[in-house]
């Protein structure tokens, strides 16, 4: 996929900090347009925040970021409301609405932007379902009658429900089985060579992260510690580094991948 | 041929004749819901119109990006199969290849023509089985109350003063106000009333009765029900959506004697002393407004009142709370328990918890009330 250089997130300067616990210092980061960054980083290093900011769902102590060229925090509610359409997100844990069915969460989105007809967006929901490999069956259910892994395969349909061009996940493949997580990543790669998506990742799962990234952001001691290809960011030499990367985990993964020899 | 009005970026029809004779339709640019949105309904009625033809040939290839919502556009104009003629990239014949495998929306259940008598009988066993949950539930306590007297160093001592403080402590504020409020307008209008007979001194009668057997349990007991029982059945909810329940379990710790009796147990003392609490301020306002309204003196309504109101009726107040204190505990609990790992679900706990709490506490004062009709009254 063509990898644009213009910024379709930027990052500039942000600092965050809870009470006097500082999670990011000086952060500046730039996403291109139609490329996969990949956040990671030990537990607690503020990936997740991180990408909360760049949503919207928290403001930062300081510094700006901006989606699409428009600033996240203090834009107006129109525009704010066009990004968002043009954004998906999917969360950890799912965060499908529990009193929806599983058609109806998807459609969710569809029916809000009040330009489809019903009979479209039936099209499209059921699309969306095969897409993610879920059977027709479980379109009228709810999400309580649902396993982990479903849920996680119907939120990612929900967070694609619009056609995003930029998609943002969060642990995508916790909680699949290894099936399923490589189905994932055959999915999230399908789509990207039908559309220009932009892909903001926190993971933990190298084998994800070997499998999709374009640039990997290693997020650690409060700052950006390095920012580049995963080749690039494995020879950057610092302690946590070698550690994430190239410990008896990584070493077997990425050796796999062709990564390290 | 004939030339569309030229939107740039967006989706491009061109309908020309190509070398074979064949009338082709050339679709250019892109054919995203994020393009489209605003078209959508023009569009699908002129894609309509071009798929009447046949022989049509379509040439999709122009298409620089062709997402899902573009796919259906298309899919839906073509009447849900492929046209004759049709020329795809690669990407795009996955796409409709993946549309055409597509199933249908399986119809929902349809409606059961008995459905009043289902859901009627459903409710009864719903009744049922809430009225067998909570005997279950309060015998539980019990079997728990002997195995904490025969180990006393297993009882829950933090849990039950963390619940005091709670709903004992931290409801001191919201019951004095509404009993103040309650006594000043009982006070004013009986006194109103009595003014006109000259039986002003009979004011200290009607509050005493009323607040000290009556109105100060149920107000205390009402206020208690909404604030404390809610919140323990939200707590126990949010436990279970968590599966904090399930952990306690896993660890061998009975939810019964960490979190159900601690509650029923501290409700049952905190409830008395807030009803205590309720009726001394419903009095004081009271008491106030006779001061105001009919120059009755402090000291001698103070005096008066242990004339006017046997003590057994303070008995019977302080009784009513701690029954109704460790019954809102324990129904907040059992709907608690009850709650399921969704959304819905905690919300419609936490309402039947409060309705059903309120409700058995009027029935209790009621049962009461016939129980002790001659106890207490001169």
């Amino acid at each position: 996929m063509m990898v644009n250089t213009d910024c379709i997130i930027e990052v500039e300067g942000l600092h965050s900090r809870f009470g006097n616990h500082v999670v990011h210092e000086d952060i500046n980061l730039c996403v291109h347009r139609g490329e996969v960054l990949a956040l990671v980083g030990s537990s607690g290093s503020g990936k997740t925040v991180l990408l909360r900011q760049m949503l919207g769902l928290e403001t930062p102590a300081q510094g700006t970021v901006r989606v699409f060229g428009q600033p996240v925090h203090g834009a107006d509610r129109n525009e704010l409301q066009g990004m968002r359409n043009r954004c998906g997100i999917l969360f950890q844990k799912g965060a499908l609405f529990s009193a929806l069915s599983v058609f109806d969460n998807i459609a969710l989105p569809m029916r809000e932007l009040r330009t489809l007809d019903e009979r479209m967006i039936r099209d499209l929901v059921m699309l969306k379902l095969k897409m993610v490999e879920i059977d027709a069956e479980h379109a009228n259910k709810m999400p309580a009658e649902l396993s982990g892994g479903m849920i996680k395969r119907i939120a990612l349909a929900r967070a694609m429900a619009l056609d995003p061009e930029l998609l943002f996940l969060d642990e995508p493949t916790s909680g699949l089985d290894p099936v399923l997580s490589e189905g994932f990543v055959k999915l999230i790669q399908a789509l990207r060579s039908e559309l220009t998506l932009t892909i903001v990742m926190a993971t933990h799962d190298l084998d994800t992260l070997a499998a999709l990234a374009d640039r990997v952001a290693v997020l650690a001691e409060q700052r950006l510690l390095a920012l580049g290809s995963l080749g690039e960011v494995i020879s950057t030499s610092h302690p946590f580094i070698s550690k994430f990367f190239l410990g008896e985990r990584g070493k077997k993964t990425l050796g796999n991948n062709g990564y390290i020899v | 041929m004939s030339d569309q009005l030229p939107d740039l970026g967006s989706l491009l029809l061109r309908r020309v004749t190509g070398e074979d004779g064949a009338p082709y339709l050339l679709l250019a640019g892109n054919c995203t819901l994020a393009v489209l949105e605003q078209r959508l309904q023009a569009l699908s009625a002129e894609l309509a119109g071009y798929a009447a033809d046949p022989r049509l040939h379509w040439d999709l290839t122009g298409i620089e990006q062709m997402d899902d919502a573009g796919a259906v556009l298309l899919w839906r104009a073509w009447g849900a199969r492929r046209p004759q003629h049709l020329l795809l990239r690669p990407e795009q014949e996955r796409l409709f290849n993946r549309l055409g495998k597509t199933p249908p929306l399986p119809a929902p259940p349809a409606r059961d023509l008995l459905w009043p008598v289902t859901k009627l009988g459903g409710a009864v066993f719903l009744l049922w089985e809430h009225l067998t949950g909570i005997v279950i539930l309060a015998g539980q306590l019990l079997l728990d109350m002997k195995y904490l007297a025969a180990h006393p160093a297993r009882i829950p001592w933090r849990e039950i003063s963390a619940n005091l403080f709670r709903t004992g402590a931290q409801a001191l504020g919201i019951t004095a106000l509404v009993g103040f409020l309650i006594g000043v307008v009982l006070s004013y209008l009986s006194s109103k009333q009595l003014q006109m007979f000259g039986a002003d001194i009979f004011i200290i009668n009607i509050l005493g009765m009323s607040i000290i057997r009556e109105l100060g349990p149920m107000l205390a007991a009402i206020l208690v029900a909404g604030r404390s029982g809610s919140s323990m059945t939200a707590q126990l909810g949010v436990m279970r959506v968590t599966e904090e329940l399930d952990a306690l379990t896993v660890m061998g710790i009975p939810h019964s004697l960490r979190l159900v009796l601690p509650k029923v147990i501290g409700l049952g003392i905190a409830m008395p002393l807030v009803v205590l609490w309720t009726s001394a301020i419903a009095l004081l306002g009271g008491m106030v407004v006779a001061e105001l309204q009919l120059g009755l003196s402090y000291h001698f309504f103070l005096h008066k009142l242990p004339d006017a109101v046997p003590l057994a009726n303070l008995w019977l107040g302080l009784g009513k709370g701690v029954v109704c204190g460790m019954i809102i505990a324990l129904i907040a609990c059992h709907f608690g328990l009850r709650i399921k790992s969704d959304t819905e679900s905690l919300g419609a706990g936490t309402t039947n918890s409060v309705v059903t709490a309120i409700t058995v506490v009027i029935i209790i004062d009621a049962i009461f009330a016939v129980i002790f009709s001659d106890v207490g009254i001169k």
